[in-house]
């Protein structure tokens, strides 16, 4: 008893601010749609789960989540063999490149594939646009970086001697792949998969830009009704919807992974060259290469285009209000307060996950003490699975009155957006601090260290290297949220994306021009963040 | 490598925002707050800072924007907290979501005296005057028109044109149930055709009409005269816009069909219940005075409601205003709007 | 001194250690032996803090301890790896808990220590170019640093190889002595336990069966798989028993008999007789496999200047020293 109240004052911080800040949001707007006219009728809301259309956009959003997931684990997987487990030069920049689109702002990216498979794109014969097919590829787009880091993280610290042992007994490599390697990775495959399929089902922009409006998806549909139709009912129907699948996802998913974490076992043997065999991974590797850089070049591209001629004027334009005031400020104070916002993003999702990460790892002495903690691990992972629009609703109808009226706090912003990178946070985090041998801190514990000193003495040796990792990645996230921060941001101190909407919203080749100059600056600044962050080797990077 | 992360973040942190920003201590001084007065609006808005520090020198108050989502979002959420208003003053809810704002008693009554010209923008069925039209802008179908002269085509002229042959697969507009100027096209469609706009919508579709997400996804990147150089000629966009495409010879390589257009009018109104009711109607003042009406072109591309406001050399020039635009009556649209979306995306999703 | 009265520790509702009691004077050394899950490092742990005590109190000096956290219990914990600090050097590791207290002269100190634990000029040295036997050493140099009002030792040769650690079962066993320490231990292997302690508790499937002086329990096991798990090498029960103790010349109604496997030794003449099973060479001795006339097969050795060979009848004498009446269970 005494250990779970221990337990509950660890983690009263991290769940305090996840109350406030997503179960009292988002309970305040489900009520919203059950509560009608102060009378509560969950009938309605019922009512709406029998519509043809609701039942075809849920059925839409699990086909094309299942899909989109599909196409990044089997490209992603053979792409972390090679980028993960052989040695090439630019190795390091590839990875660190690869992670660029998932920080990358759907507007643009829209823009950009459109560009692409557009009826006057270069891939337009394909007659990809508009269709479910483009959906998915968008979706693969910007997950398969996902899937790359959690398996190749695995991948890299496998052990190599069961692999070894089978060949010897006269597997051949496919064999090897199948019966030894498959299964040891099935945990690091099965969580990267589950988070993959997280940002599919909740994916806006994509479906929206890339299927031409032919298809809705729970998203979509649930921004739609909120804020076109202030249908709350049929919106609350379609969040619980929501809230219970990914509910489930993480239930099922948290079995599959609780085979032992071969991640943990690490090794430091320095990966092979490539050879002739590794023809199937550098295939699925080109592919994405393909697959990822297509759109990215399609942006540098577009931004290096002044006029008829090329140049950088773009670039330069980058510190003007854009041509006849389309800004209140310059590009460039975007980015700065999209730095600093980052910072104040990364520090709160840093210690809220260090928190959380800690609470999920610690070896539990009862049945219910586990629960317990399977449960705060599977909550922090449900912001991952809720509508920004339907949070951001809510924080206006719910943080209105003293104590909290934080409405127009600066603060809503960065917290928003460490909610968002928290579940990645915890998920680089916890890996690592699991593999901590918990004797070490025994052992200090014994020579008279408090828990704050064996933290210091155990734990942060191990861990510093992770929590740059995790902090790496929680800024990038913070630099590219825009769903959150579009609801909340305040005129005078946009964001860069926020900038990035507005130029391209307006018309003027100048101010076209600038917004891929200005996601080309967002994407670089991202890159250098992620090549930083690869320099420092975490093996647990972005490893769900 | 490490060197110059911890460099770069050092150095943002140093001005992180909570640490110490002056903007921090303007929203907790008491003091301030009586002089204060916040506008609600939609994520389009952009004022000259000049002007702003103009009134805010001129009458004492301090503006403080809170500015996100799309109109339509706007006032879904000025609905949601008209118990405990977000701010003061609202400007951006436009003649297509205003009856469901006055129905829901969002908005005080404030009869500002309105510039020349200014009255016939005034909504219909807002008897007391609870909301002040500030500026307009009409969503008209746009044709590049050098692409039909290089292929020698005559360009459409109506929405009977669009779906004649002639223009299989040429047409470009972003959805109603997902863009403002989309809705507005709808509604075009809705005030000519009357109950046999699903006809025309089915027509136009098989006429290979291409939908898209937003205005920018249509014209940047579909539109020949876009950003990304596109292969759709005709294009949803505004009457202002043939004035940003001006080429070296000096003139429009784009024109506005005057015949396809719908009226769209954004309004300002004081919020019922705002802590500041004073500094709400100076704001609103503020947006129908002479210098924002001119101001307004430049900034938000729309065209002011005063009438004798001069307008940009390009605007003047080139941006034409159709005389007499499809309207559909408020209340209908607050009445029909989600049977006419879902209908919409009925046939166009089929 | 350390007590616990009826100490039980539980995982999940399932009993891991159950009722335990023990007294540890100040100065001694106390082996806690058992197999592998008989609950002995379970309740190591208790003692140290790491497991909450389902009931029953362990109390120092008769201050309960319920609630005082590891860290604050003043007992250094020694794992059988040793769990040294990798990121530190020797000196380090092992001045880690004065420069938690900011002992003056702490450098002294720890020179002093690995002195005492024969590692001098170790220091600078980083923990993974040390061999296992030196870790060990390490991690006691740094356990006994702020001397502990009690040491608690879980395992601490066993990782070792076999010379290593009958030769630093005896240097531990001098170093506690000479620095007075009071330590617990827990092991699962009695050389170990007869090496270091001078105190022996021994536990089975969570309970303690029996306590007391090393040599005392030693010479007379509480029951038969006692006896088994102290070395002796068979257990004779009923008449079998009798014949045994009635020719080594002790007292002569039938009980159980414990029989180390060098009770019995091939002597000329002898009061016991039998035939030869198997025989095998060790360096010390022959050790053999004997069907003893009245009893059956027992254990016994041979000097290693008699060859008797498989079928050959021998005479045998007793070593009384080398049996144990043990209490029949019923």
């Amino acid at each position: 008893m005494k250990r779970i109240l221990a337990l509950v004052g660890l983690a009263a911080v991290p769940l305090a601010v996840l109350g406030v800040f997503f179960v009292l949001p988002v309970s305040g707007m489900l009520a919203e749609g059950f509560w009608v006219d102060g009378r509560f009728d969950p009938a309605a809301v019922a009512e709406v789960l029998t519509r043809p259309r609701t039942l075809r956009v849920i059925w839409f959003t699990a086909w094309s989540a299942l899909a989109g997931t599909t196409v990044a684990v089997l490209l992603g997987v053979p792409a972390a063999h090679l980028l993960h487990r052989r040695r090439f030069r630019g190795r390091g920049v590839l990875r660190a490149l690869l992670l660029v689109p998932f920080v990358l702002p759907t507007v643009v990216v829209g823009v950009a594939f459109r560009e692409l498979i557009g009826e006057a794109g270069p891939l337009g014969f394909l007659g990809f646009d508009g269709s479910a097919g483009a959906i998915i590829a968008g979706l693969a787009f910007f997950n398969v970086a996902v899937v790359i880091r959690a398996v190749g993280a695995a991948w890299e610290s496998l052990d190599p001697r069961p692999a070894e042992a089978a060949a010897a007994l006269g597997a051949g490599p496919a064999h090897v792949f199948r019966t030894v390697t498959l299964p040891a990775l099935r945990p690091a495959i099965v969580s990267a998969a589950s988070v993959v399929f997280l940002f599919c089902a909740t994916a806006f922009g994509v479906v929206l830009t890339l299927g031409g409006l032919r298809y809705s998806s729970v998203e979509t549909e649930i921004y739609l009704l909120t804020t076109n139709l202030l249908d709350l009912q049929a919106a609350a129907a379609l969040s619980i919807v929501q809230l219970l699948a990914i509910t489930a996802l993480l239930f099922v998913t948290s079995r599959l992974r609780a085979v032992a974490d071969p991640s943990l076992a690490r090794t430091t043997a320095r990966p092979p060259r490539v050879s002739r065999g590794d023809w199937p991974s550098l295939l699925a590797t080109l592919l994405v290469i393909v697959l990822v850089g297509l759109p990215i070049a399609a942006l540098v591209v577009g931004s290096l285009q002044v006029g008829d001629g090329w140049g950088l004027g773009n670039y330069r334009a980058l510190t003007t209000v854009g041509s006849r005031d389309a800004l209140l400020v310059p590009a460039t104070d975007a980015l700065v307060t999209s730095l600093r916002t980052a910072v104040d993003a990364t520090w709160m999702s840093l210690s809220l996950g260090l928190l959380v990460a800690v609470i999920v790892t610690r070896r539990s002495h009862t049945r219910a003490e586990r629960r317990v903690r399977g449960l705060v691990d599977g909550l922090f992972m449900l912001p991952l699975g809720v509508s920004a629009v339907t949070l951001g609703f809510g924080f206006l109808i719910t943080l209105d009155e003293p104590p909290l009226d934080l409405r127009d706090s600066l603060l809503l912003v960065p917290i928003a957006q460490a909610l968002v990178a928290l579940p990645l946070v915890v998920r680089t985090l916890a890996p690592a601090l699991g593999g901590v041998d918990d004797r070490q801190r025994q052992a200090a514990a014994s020579l008279g260290a408090g828990p704050l000193r064996t933290f210091v003495t155990v734990d942060l040796p191990i861990m510093w290297k992770p929590l740059l990792a995790a902090a790496g990645f929680a800024f990038a996230v913070s630099l590219g949220e825009f769903g959150a921060t579009s609801f909340l941001a305040r005129d005078e101190t946009p964001t860069m994306p926020i900038v990035i909407f507005h130029l391209i919203g307006h018309p003027g080749a100048m101010n076209y021009g600038m917004a891929l100059a200005a996601s080309v600056v967002l994407a670089a600044t991202t890159a250098v963040v992620m090549l930083a962050v690869e320099r420092l080797r975490v093996p647990s990077l972005g490893a769900f | 490598m490490l060197a110059p992360t911890l460099a770069v973040v050092l150095a943002a942190s140093a001005c992180s925002v909570i640490g110490g920003d002056d903007d921090a201590g303007k929203d907790t001084s008491s003091g301030a707050a009586s002089k204060r007065v916040v506008l609600v609006t939609h994520e389009s808005f952009v004022l000259p800072e000049e002007l702003q520090r103009q009134f805010e020198k001129d009458t004492g108050y301090e503006i403080e924007t809170r500015a996100s989502g799309d109109a339509g979002a706007l006032t879904n959420k000025l609905v949601l907290t008209k118990e405990n208003p977000l701010g003061d003053v609202a400007f951006g809810v436009d003649n297509t979501f205003a009856s469901r704002a006055l129905d829901e008693g969002v908005f005080a009554p404030y009869a500002a005296k309105l510039p020349e010209g200014a009255d016939e923008f005034l909504l219909e069925g807002d008897d007391d005057q609870r909301l002040s039209p500030v500026d307009n802008a009409n969503v008209c179908v746009n044709v590049d028109d050098t692409w039909f002269a290089d292929k020698g085509v005559t360009p459409p002229r109506s929405l009977d044109d669009l779906v004649k042959p002639a223009y299989k697969d040429l047409f470009v507009t972003s959805g109603a149930a997902t863009s403002s100027p989309g809705m507005a096209f709808l509604l075009a469609t809705i005030a000519k055709y009357g109950d046999d706009w699903p006809d025309y919508w089915a027509d136009l579709m098989d006429n290979g009409a291409l939908l898209t997400d937003g205005w920018s996804d249509a014209y940047q990147v579909d539109f020949t005269q876009g950003g990304g150089k596109g292969d759709r000629p005709i294009v949803l966009s505004y009457d202002s816009s043939p004035a940003f495409t001006i080429a070296d010879d000096g003139t429009s390589t784009t024109s506005a069909l005057l015949d396809t257009c719908f009226r769209q009018v954004e309004y300002a109104g004081v919020l019922d219940g705002a802590e500041n009711p004073d500094g709400a109607k100076a704001l609103v003042d503020f947006l129908l005075s002479p210098e924002v009406q001119a101001a307004l072109p430049d900034s938000m591309y729309v065209f002011p409601v005063d009438s004798s406001v001069q307008l940009p050399a390009e605007w003047a020039e080139f941006a034409k205003q159709p005389t007499d635009p499809w309207q559909v009556d408020p209340a209908d649209i607050a009445a029909n709007r989600d049977d006419w979306l879902r209908e919409w995306s009925d046939i166009t999703s089929r | 001194m350390l007590t616990l009265d009826d100490v039980s520790v539980a995982y999940d509702g399932v009993p891991a250690v159950v009722d335990a009691s023990l007294r540890l004077e100040d100065g001694h050394v106390l082996a806690v032996l058992g197999p592998s899950g008989s609950g002995k490092s379970t309740l190591l742990r208790a003692i140290a803090g790491l497991e909450p005590v389902a009931s029953g109190r362990i109390s120092w000096d008769g201050s309960d301890l319920d609630g005082v956290p590891t860290h604050k219990r003043g007992f250094a914990l020694m794992f059988q790896d040793g769990q040294l600090f990798g990121h530190l050097t020797v000196a380090r590791n092992v001045g880690y808990a004065l420069r938690l207290r900011r002992t003056p002269n702490a450098a002294a100190r720890v020179r002093e220590l690995l002195a005492l634990v024969g590692l001098e000029g170790y220091g600078d040295r980083l923990p993974a170019t040390l061999s296992g036997g030196e870790r060990q050493r390490v991690a006691l140099a740094r356990s006994l640093a702020v001397q502990p009002r009690l040491l608690l030792l879980d395992e601490p040769l066993s990782a070792l190889d076999a010379g290593l650690r009958e030769r630093l079962a005896n240097d531990l066993r001098d170093i506690l002595r000479e620095a007075g320490t009071t330590a617990l231990m827990v092991t699962h292997d009695q050389e170990e336990a007869f090496t270091v302690a001078d105190r022996l508790a021994v536990m089975r499937g969570g309970r303690i069966v029996q306590q007391g002086d090393i040599a005392a329990v030693w010479r007379a096991p509480a029951d038969a798989a006692t006896a088994l798990f102290l070395g002796y090498a068979r257990v004779l029960e009923g008449a079998a028993g009798g014949v045994l103790l009635r020719a080594a010349g002790l007292a002569g109604a039938d009980a159980a008999v414990a029989v180390r496997r060098s009770a019995l030794v091939v002597a000329d003449s002898g009061p016991l007789s039998g035939t030869v099973l198997s025989a095998r060479v060790t360096p010390e001795q022959i050790r053999l496999v004997v069907v003893v006339d009245g009893i059956g097969e027992l254990d016994a050795v041979a000097r290693l200047d008699t060859h008797p060979a498989t079928g050959d009848q021998v005479s045998m004498v007793v070593d009384a020293s080398r049996l144990a009446v043990t209490p029949t269970r019923h």
